[in-house]
């Protein structure tokens, strides 16, 4: 299978049209009570695709991570914005890409980081552990509205041998 | 919702002396509880502990708003010298803990005897 990126050149209402279909898309609205949901579907994939159980739940704590900060920041909290959350299973490397879209407040890119760890406070910390937990984590603007993430997860050699 | 897969108990520990509390959630602690979870935490702290211990053991799930919880406690234990410890963590739970680099700030016991002693 191949790497299947969203079209850019689509910036209108709903997720980036991608070249080709996602294999697995949720589209969601952005209430707190469907974030159980969309995790339990993304380790469910991820755990068909041969991660192990640990990777399968850190996997689906960056997606909940990043859907928490989307409603939280993005949507202000507001329980009616859509999001998209698109998953393609990849193969060499053997990995998953997953990219979530939304029609939230834009961001600059650049000032998406995660804070210093040393500083011992609440918050702040969703951004660390998404950088931490997957392999490629790319913030970008949609060209109308809203904010896409592209996360990617490498399955490690070990993994793919006891998938194997 | 959030009622649903959040609850805890709570009950002094006589063994540990007066003003020992234990605290026992159950379920989740993601974006929908980490209020519940954060209102209770304060509850225990307007009793005047000496000892707070929290069983995490029926913690299956945990995100950064339950950890920010969590910091927060700390916060209040540190400033009013009250001693703040954890025990029971899953695999994943304390996964959470370690990305964070709070393992080495939180006082983590293995067991409920530990943390009771601690």
């Amino acid at each position: 299978m191949s790497d299947q990126s969203p079209n850019p050149s689509c910036g209108t209402a709903g997720p980036i049209a991608p070249t080709g279909h996602a294999p697995i898309r949720l589209e969601m609205l952005s209430q707190p009570m469907y974030l159980a949901g969309a995790r339990d579907l993304v380790s469910a994939v991820a755990k068909r695709l041969g991660f192990t159980d640990l990777s399968c739940s850190q996997i689906a704590l960056a997606v909940d991570e990043a859907l928490c900060n989307i409603i939280r920041h993005g949507y202000q909290r507001r329980t009616d914005g859509p999001i998209w959350i698109s998953l393609w299973p990849l193969e060499s490397p053997a990995a998953l890409k997953i990219v979530i879209e939304d029609e939230a407040r834009q961001v600059d890119p650049a000032t998406i980081k995660s804070r210093d760890l040393a500083d011992i406070r609440p918050g702040g910390l969703g951004v660390h552990i998404i950088k931490e937990v997957m392999d490629e984590v790319t913030y970008e603007h949609r060209p109308v509205a809203g904010m896409r993430l592209t996360l990617v997860k490498r399955r490690d050699a070990a993994q793919q041998a006891g998938a194997a | 919702m959030a009622d649903d897969v959040f609850k805890f108990t709570l009950e002094e520990i006589p063994s540990a002396g007066p003003g020992a509390w234990l605290l026992r959630p159950r379920g989740e602690i993601a974006y929908s509880e980490a209020p519940i979870f954060r209102s209770t935490i304060k509850s225990v702290f307007d009793k005047g502990p000496r000892k707070f211990v929290v069983d995490m053991s029926g913690i299956d799930y945990m995100n950064t708003p339950g950890l920010a919880a969590l910091v927060e406690a700390l916060q209040t234990a540190r400033r009013n010298q009250i001693k703040f410890i954890l025990f029971g963590l899953n695999e994943r739970v304390m996964a959470i803990f370690e990305i964070a680099r709070l393992n080495r700030v939180f006082d983590i016991k293995p067991d409920e005897a530990s943390a009771i002693a601690g």
